[in-house]
């Protein structure tokens, strides 16, 4: 497990789907954006192994947090977003 | 709203079925014991639960802290199915649960998710615009309460446990459970204790 609770972390800006059959839980509208580790949630068999009959290492899995106004320029202030991320689709925020 | 399945659909399902099985991927058992486990969920489960963790501060903490554990003592068998967190509300935070990318839905404890769950109209503005959508139920969150949209993407599954109402002191389990509804276990609504009852 390579991050904690409270972890400034950054969501993979990366298209897989632009590359070939792919099956990715993770969803476009956070690709890119800026969030914080609310919780690890243990480790799961890769999903986008698995959705392929290949062998699928576990994973960690997140849930992040991310500011809910941030996400489409709408929505009211302190509103919040929270999801479950695997851990390669997350980068450390290096300015945060 | 999905139309009805069409002939073509059925006889891809079929093709679909046969060929899984075919492949020893399932059996006609599992298909029939997964259905049969299914039919028998309903929200009635996650209601009692709710309100066995409203009156029991040890259910409360193990629901919290494993959902799943939690549901398995109100004699609900987890065997085989992804596991359930619950996340808890309060006077400053509300939860809101979606899945933007398919239907993922705590099925073990609230039975089949109805047809605008699955909708895309709620998928997406559920998380573009989850204040509008609560409205539109009626659902208007006081000032200061943060609004927290759960996007159930993964391997768990997530189901609210809301604030118990006002006005309910001294009831029993199964009164309080009266007062929670599928759609409170998912955060689109709160349980509401109706201003006659509460007279």
């Amino acid at each position: 497990m390579r991050f904690a609770a409270g972890t400034p972390v950054r969501v993979k800006r990366d298209f897989p789907e632009l590359r070939g059959p792919c099956h990715i839980r993770t969803p476009h509208y956070l690709r890119g954006l800026d969030g914080v580790v609310e919780r690890p949630l243990g480790a799961f068999p890769n999903p986008e192994d698995l959705a392929f009959a290949r062998p699928a290492p576990r994973v960690p899995l997140y849930h992040v947090r991310f500011a809910q106004p941030g996400l489409f320029n709408e929505g009211a202030a302190g509103d919040t977003l929270l999801v479950e991320i695997f851990e390669h689709w997350l980068e450390p925020r290096e300015d945060a | 709203m999905a139309a009805p399945p069409g002939p073509e659909s059925i006889a891809l399902l079929e093709r679909f079925v046969a060929a899984l099985k075919a492949q020893g991927v399932v059996t006609e058992e599992e298909i029939a014991e997964q259905i049969a486990r299914t039919d028998r969920a309903s929200p009635e489960i996650g209601a009692r639960m709710v309100a066995r963790a409203w009156t029991d501060p040890a259910y409360r903490e193990l629901l919290l802290r494993d959902g799943s554990a939690a549901a398995e003592q109100m004699g609900v068998s987890m065997a085989g199915a992804p596991p359930l967190g619950v996340l808890e509300d309060t006077d400053t935070l509300h939860h809101l649960v979606v899945c933007t990318l398919c239907s993922c839905y705590p099925r073990m404890v609230l039975g089949y998710p109805p047809h605008w769950y699955k909708s895309a109209a709620y998928r997406a503005r559920a998380v573009r615009d989850p204040r509008g959508v609560l409205a539109e139920w009626g659902t208007v969150l006081p000032d200061g309460m943060e609004l927290r949209v759960v996007d159930s993407t993964a391997d768990y599954r997530w189901m609210v446990l809301p604030q118990r109402p006002a006005g309910t002191e001294g009831w029993d389990e199964t009164r309080l459970a009266s007062l929670v509804t599928r759609d409170a276990l998912v955060g689109v609504t709160l349980p509401m204790v109706a201003e006659r009852a509460a007279a």
